[in-house]
């Protein structure tokens, strides 16, 4: 006997992202979903971001990877709340494991949150958490030809940082053609060049980032 | 490897639509995956395969049709197959592109056998 079914397969993580994000709004709470791949520079990320904004608002990280607490233990010495969150195998984070790692968080004393996702290119795209926006970092050392090789997690963020732009002059990283291969992919994403290391363009992501939680009203 | 994940949530959905037919076998599951989903399919068979184990999915094929992405220009009309989602229209160079199919990740049908008719 053929039963008609027709359901989403991910419904279920759909409808966790969207409690996550009803929790969210109700507290007030500015979320950042942050990925990359492992080396693209996610934890620096954080470092710069965490050292600048400190003074302006309270914030928390959820920290995404397969084993070890080592991004956490990076992201310790600023005393914020941060909850690691080891996968165990997983190469994305969820709905149903971020909302695990909100029970450690004090989500009256949050404005702003970090969701380090597990490095990886792929997965983490197709999963909902119940952020506002998903922000992708990437290396100049990945290449070029990134965004056409995955095309989706470019065409699901809000925003990409490309990472160690310090190193363009030692390498053959054709940043127009970049630029415009994501353009191709995704017309409204917006590109902010920048080096975690130099500090160089960090400001145009913390502009971005005050913008959008202004958006939010937080 | 996401599919592991999805295989999960796949054996979720269909153990509650079993669920209605009690002492039902799956023999055989029918999928939509888009291509801009980024799954592989034998990834997926795998992975289900293996969480079947002891279920009532156990032995169950999935047939899995994969669909094409298409795009269309909402500048000229045109609509087009793509292999990478370039938002950007070959004919008229329109940069106004919707996708029409290609993110679909759905469950269509079962094919149960030996299963009491349903209450």
């Amino acid at each position: 006997m053929e039963i008609r079914v027709v359901r989403e397969i991910l419904e279920a993580n759909e409808v966790i992202a969207s409690q996550n994000k009803a929790l969210f709004s109700e507290k007030g709470i500015y979320v950042i979903n942050l990925m990359g791949s492992p080396g693209a520079g996610k934890t620096s990320l954080l470092e710069r971001t965490i050292e600048a904004l400190r003074g302006e608002w309270r914030m928390g990280v959820i920290e995404g990877d397969i084993a070890t607490s080592r991004d956490a233990e990076r992201l310790a010495p600023y005393r914020i709340p941060i909850v690691q969150i080891n996968t165990g195998g997983a190469c994305h984070l969820d709905g149903n494991m971020v909302r695990g790692g909100l029970k450690e968080i004090d989500l009256e004393a949050v404005d702003l949150l970090f969701v380090a996702n597990v490095g990886n290119l792929v997965c983490p795209a197709e999963f909902r958490i119940g952020e506002d926006d998903k922000v992708m970092i990437l290396s100049v050392t990945e290449g070029e030809d990134k965004p056409s090789k995955y095309p989706l997690m470019f065409q699901v963020s809000s925003l990409l940082l490309l990472n160690k732009i310090d190193l363009l002059p030692y390498l053959d990283f054709d940043l127009e053609g970049f630029q415009e291969e994501v353009r191709r992919l995704n017309p409204k994403l917006q590109v902010i060049p920048l080096s975690c290391k130099t500090g160089e363009g960090v400001q145009k992501w913390l502009q971005w980032l005050r913008k959008r939680i202004r958006c939010k009203g937080t | 490897m996401h599919e592991v994940s999805i295989a999960q949530s796949l054996l979720e959905i269909v153990e509650e639509e079993v669920a209605r037919y009690p002492g039902a076998r799956v023999s055989r599951i029918s999928l939509r995956i888009g291509r801009l989903r980024e799954v592989i399919p034998e990834s997926l068979r795998f992975a289900f395969e293996v969480i079947s184990k002891g279920r009532v999915t156990e032995g169950a094929s999935l047939h899995i049709e994969e669909v094409p992405l298409s795009l269309r220009c909402l500048d000229c009309q045109r609509v087009w197959v793509a292999e990478t989602p370039f938002m950007i229209c070959p004919g008229c160079g329109g940069r106004e592109v919707e996708i029409i199919s290609g993110q679909e990740l759905e469950i269509e049908s079962l094919e149960i056998e030996d299963g009491d008719q349903g209450s």
